[in-house]
């Protein structure tokens, strides 16, 4: 017998935790099927922690301060710790070109009500101290932003969403086939799409049956292949989901006594890399990742021998203290990248219940938590003002031209 | 404070070293130069070195070996391993308590580059014991191109640390001989072959996906930073890999089993037998293989109490003849019992163990708690294979020798390490010989389990076999066999051995070759096959490893003959004229008699006394051993300790307990993974490498199919390396 639900969710990460929180919580019956044994256990957990409203784009912005009441107020809130430290994101500038970069995002940081200041060597060195000051210019601190646990937090969103009593997760399923059949001039409950047309989604997975008016695709670097099998009427949909997976290396350090908060987010590109990032989280271990260039493309998360020596030198030359610190794991998680560095948060305009919240471009723990109520709101119909900034933004139909500066 | 240094030993000679004086916590102290700070450290009676960051409980070793990172302190201001990092002058030594503080560091390094420097070898091997030096000898008689890389100062792994006689057989696996003389055997040999290069204190801390394996050198001094050592970050492109890493020690949950003093038999005879650090007053062991047996010998070679092995199982699953040799001196073996806990504020203060049913619960009621200050867990091995599975994902020509290949005695090792360079060298396509079929039938011989000890039903079946293949006797050949034979008239040999092994070296020693082995088996229970022969050389009595062999002379006086024993403990408390208490196999005491006379033969068979003793023709046959703890270690009487199980710690890195994996469990968790995100279980230091078997174990206590839990992901580094290494700094 096929399981009916009002939605299903596609993917048990990033996006798809908190998506299926808040839906569970607006009363939505939802499923989420994951091909992973547990929450979170795709890329979510691959993300290093960091948290930020600090982008160069609206929708971004919009969705993170959002994601950061989320995080920041949760254990006040439902009690679990998902570690969530207050300690804001620094870009501390040596050149004047990431100067003029970072200054020239601070008028939209600032309209859409990010908290962000340039300041002066002394106080970036304040904030972190130990750092390079030869040469340094001055950075960009925003306090607000933070860093929580990954993992905690996707524990905390399942337990949350099984709490409503109206999400049912299916772990160790992988999805096989999605057939959508048209129902014309039919209008379901929960089903709320801009005509009055929809569909009846069988998903089919290695174990079982699922039908659904609401289908959405969290399924981050899996969305373009999970667009290949739907189908329409027995027809394939040919839909083609620009998320295009690279990959970058993290790692993590023993514990030491915390000595600083922020997240350090150096620009400067550099033989083999283009920026790097690191904070010191509640525990006091010191986590790290950084962006290869070229990008290495593709689903291979194996750990190579290359990441350590390049980061680690490229970190101790902005903070010469690390250097004794010891380097416990490293890992290698996707980015589900898409053509602009933007996320696709929209519904698909060719097959009626499907929505895309995928390609995150490597934010989607950030992001999750804000785009997860956006989410939950496209199902009901209860889009605000500025929710429809963040879905114009990140329309599946936009020209995917541009590039975002600070992805 | 007072010097816990071993300063005599029956096998061992006391190391001499230049003394050195550092500080702990602000107090001078001293110890020897270039050995490890943890064993400076309690030599000088200090076995706490920090406090937990998280419930400030006392920390203190572990495991001795570099695997963990209990033992944790700073060390001139850097948190550093104490079991891996060795002793210098003027060394400021702190406790680590609660997380380490960075210290301020404005300098900015200079760095060389890792990538151009990496090094293409064509075999390298991970780990320099018994099988990766047995193939590295392989591999250098061919001429191969190999590099050996072993964490520690010496070559020799686990063989450093064992001071009893090997089993197997004399001329392919040095039977007779004690372990640590056995590695430097090996390192003899290898040291003539020009192809093998060797890496001391270099450890293997992460293989990857672009089948480059990272290692760090310790103590190089290379003149590139003035005259001081560094350390050095090297990436290996290895066409084969071999890892010969070992085993790690299990450990088993209970109450206190963190507490300093709570550790492993391996990491105890590190510091006893490596290190000459009596480390304990008393001990108890729990685990009854071969290694809680041997670590229980070798305590009293160190002048340790011990009060008792105990076991869960109704017999032990070491070798009879350890189990004997243990008991005979005076060490109780308690089998159907377990530990309750381990008692004591910031350290083994007492043990609480007691008798199991058929169920394996405690027994209401027959609790017994002892005073003892070290606690050893021998309840097993598991391979160190987290290199080999990493490679075989990556897709690397990768092998496996000796315990990471499976869990079996060092002199398999050395089979199987010479069987996998055999392999290597023929995958270079530089040999083309098949592997000795025999070296296969041996290494399979030597990783079997013991036999069941013989009945009597069984000891009779083999007095007729001795019968029928006596050559010229006229019978009492059988009067070899556990001394029940009717001659006594003339000098033999009496052997105590009823258990199936893989040993004979006591065949290839006997000056007449009289001594067989049933069927010639290396199993087979030794038999003589022409008694007349037999002129007393006592050969066979001083190699037996197991010391179950003694020779009973009649000639001088038939009713009162002399019986040689072999003794491994101090001279002085055999010597000429002085009483000593006689016991029979299994310990039963036959009266006290005065020393004859001492022989040794130290250099043929160092380490081992031949004690004689003149007794009446009665029970001259049974006299096997000397009693040396004479009274047995008495139970104190203690409040309840009414600590619950689930207050074990499982996760003692980052000290999550029984309880809380439990309860997750119960809440649904069926993946490993997961659990980090609930209550940080395996995200330590180890790298699960201790709680891995006890959270399956709960699982499967909570009535779980394993097949339903998804194991952990493990991730490179195995080893914690600091950021300045992995960066190539230099200076």
């Amino acid at each position: 017998m096929a399981k009916n639900y009002d939605a299903i969710i596609i993917g048990a990460g990033s996006v798809g935790l908190p998506a299926a929180m808040s839906l569970g919580a607006l009363g939505v019956k939802t499923a989420v099927i994951d091909k992973m044994p547990s929450a979170g256990q795709g890329e979510n957990k691959h993300a290093i922690g960091g948290i930020r409203a600090t982008h160069s784009d609206p929708g971004k912005i919009i969705a993170c301060i959002r994601s950061i009441e989320i995080f920041s107020t949760w254990k006040e809130i439902y009690g679990d710790d998902i570690e969530w430290l207050t300690g804001g994101y620094m870009f501390p500038v040596y050149r004047e070109k990431e100067e003029n970069l970072l200054k020239s995002f601070l008028p939209i940081q600032r309209k859409y009500g990010l908290n962000i200041d340039y300041v002066s060597p002394d106080v970036v060195s304040e904030i972190a101290p130990g750092i390079n000051r030869d040469g340094l210019l001055g950075g960009t601190f925003s306090p607000n932003d933070g860093s929580a646990s990954p993992m905690n937090s996707a524990n905390a969103f399942f337990r949350k969403a099984k709490e409503t009593g109206k999400v049912d997760f299916y772990f160790k399923e992988g999805v096989k086939g999605i057939k959508a059949t048209h129902i014309s001039n039919s209008v379901l409950n929960a089903g709320s799409n801009a005509n009055s047309d929809s569909n009846n989604f069988v998903v089919e997975t290695d174990k079982d049956t699922y039908n659904t008016p609401i289908l959405i695709d969290a399924a981050g670097p899996f969305s373009r292949q999970l667009g290949k099998i739907v189908t329409v009427d027995s027809k394939p949909a040919n839909l083609d989901i620009p998320v295009f997976p690279d990959s970058h290396e993290g790692g993590v350090t023993e514990p030491v006594e915390p000595f600083f908060k922020t997240m350090l987010v150096d620009l400067r590109p550099a033989k083999g890399s283009k920026n790097y990032y690191f904070y010191q989280n509640a525990h006091g271990h010191i986590i790290f990742c950084i962006t290869p260039d070229p990008p290495i493309l593709g689903f291979d998360k194996r750990e190579t021998s290359l990441f350590l020596p390049q980061v680690a030198a490229r970190m101790l030359n902005l903070m010469p203290s690390l250097k004794n610190i010891r380097v416990r794991r490293v890992w290698r998680g996707l980015y589900p990248m898409t053509p602009d560095g933007s996320p696709i948060v929209s519904w698909n305009k060719d097959v009626q219940g499907l929505l895309h919240a995928t390609g995150m471009c490597g934010q989607g723990y950030m992001l999750g938590p804000g785009i997860g109520e956006i989410i939950s709101r496209m199902v009901t119909d209860q889009l605000t003002e500025s929710d429809k900034i963040v879905t114009d933004e990140f329309s599946l139909y936009r020209s995917f031209g541009g590039e975002e500066a600070l992805k | 404070m007072t010097s816990k240094r071993i300063t005599q030993h029956p096998v061992l000679d006391i190391p001499e070293g230049n003394n050195v004086s550092f500080t702990w916590n602000g107090n001078r102290l001293e110890g020897r130069e270039g050995e490890m700070l943890s064993s400076a450290l309690f030599a000088n009676g200090v076995q706490i070195f920090g406090h937990h960051h998280k419930d400030n409980s006392p920390q203190g070793i572990f495991c001795a070996n570099g695997q963990c990172s209990q033992c944790l302190v700073i060390a001139d201001g850097l948190p550093v391993k104490s079991c891996m990092t060795p002793l210098r002058e003027g060394m400021k030594v702190e406790s680590v308590e609660g997380l380490p503080k960075v210290p301020e560091d404005d300098n900015i390094p200079t760095f060389e580059d890792i990538d151009s420097q990496i090094k293409d070898v064509d075999v390298l091997i991970i780990g320099g014991g018994p099988a990766g030096l047995s193939a590295a000898i392989e591999l250098g008689k061919l001429n191969i191109k190999t590099l050996i890389v072993d964490d520690k100062d010496r070559l020799g792994g686990k063989l450093v640390l064992q001071t009893h006689k090997f089993f197997g057989s004399v001329e392919d696996s040095h039977a007779g001989t004690r372990g640590f003389e056995i590695g430097h055997i090996l390192e003899k040999k290898l040291a003539e072959l020009s192809s093998v290069e060797i890496w001391l204190e270099t450890t293997a801390v992460g293989v990857f996906s672009d089948k480059v394996v990272g290692v760090v050198r310790e103590n190089i001094k290379d003149g590139s930073n003035g005259n001081k050592a560094h350390s050095k970050y090297i990436k290996i492109r290895p066409q084969k890999m071999l890892v010969a890493t070992g085993a790690r020690e299990k450990m088993l949950p209970f109450p206190g089993n963190t507490l300093p003093g709570v550790y492993g038999a391996g990491a105890f005879q590190t510091l006893v037998n490596r290190d000459l650090v009596k480390s304990s007053e008393r001990v108890l062991i729990v685990g009854g293989g071969n290694v809680g047996i041997i670590a229980g010998y070798h305590a009293i070679q160190a002048g340790i109490e011990v009060v008792a092995v105990i076991e869960g199982l109704p017999e032990v699953g070491g070798y009879k003849v350890h189990a004997d040799k243990l008991e005979r001196l005076g060490v109780p073996i308690y089998t159907r019992h377990t530990v309750l806990s381990a008692n004591g504020k910031d350290a083994v203060e007492s043990v609480t163990i007691a008798l199991l049913d058929d169920k394996w619960k405690a027994i209401k009621g027959t609790e017994k708690t002892f005073k003892v200050d070290t606690v050893l867990i021998a309840v097993g091995l598991s391979p160190v294979n987290e290199f080999y599975l990493k490679a075989k994902d990556w897709g690397m020509d990768v092998y496996s020798a000796g315990d990471a290949q499976e869990i079996a005695e060092a002199s398999a090792a050395m089979f199987t390490g010479k069987i996998e360079g055999i392999r290597i060298a023929k995958s270079l396509g530089v040999y083309n010989g098949d592997i000795p079929d025999e070296w296969i039938s041996k290494a399979a011989v030597l990783k079997s389990r013991p036999g069941v000890p013989l009945s009597e039903d069984a000891l009779s079946a083999l007095r007729s076999y001795c019968r029928d293949n006596k050559k010229d006797s006229d019978g009492g050949s059988n009067d070899a066999v556990n001394g029940s034979g009717s001659v006594e008239n003339g000098v033999m040999p009496v052997f105590h051995c009823t258990q199936e092994i893989p040993c004979n070296p006591c065949t290839s020693v006997c000056e007449e070759g009289i001594i067989k082995t049933q069927d010639d088996k290396i199993t087979g229970l030794p038999y003589l096959t022409d008694i007349k022969k037999c002129k007393g050389c006592m050969n066979c009595v001083a190699i037996c490893p197991g010391l179950a062999a003694t020779l009973v002379d009649y000639r001088k006086d038939a009713q009162n003959p002399t019986v040689t024993l072999p003794y491994e403990l101090w001279r002085d408390t055999v010597e000429k004229g002085q009483l000593v208490t006689i016991t029979d196999v299994k310990g039963e005491i036959m009266g006290d008699y005065p020393v004859e006379r001492v022989v040794a033969n130290k250099k043929k068979f160092p380490g081992t006394l031949l004690v004689q003793v003149k007794m009446g023709k009665d029970v001259a046959k049974k006299a096997i051993g000397i009693k040396f703890q004479k009274f047995p270690i008495e139970s104190i009487d203690v409040p309840d300790t009414s600590a619950l199980p689930d207050e074990a710690v499982i996760c003692r890195c980052e000290r999550v307990t029984a309880g809380e994996i439990r309860s997750a469990i119960r809440n649904g968790v069926r993946d490993v993974n997961q659990l980090k995100g609930i209550n940080r279980t395996g995200m330590g230091s180890c790298g699960s490498k201790t709680c891995r078997t006890m959270v399956l174990a709960i699982f499967r206590d909570e009535g779980i199919d394993l097949k339903e839990v998804t194991e952990r992901t493990d991730r490179p580094l195995f080893v914690e390396v600091p950021f300045g290494t992995l960066a190539g700094m230099k200076g």
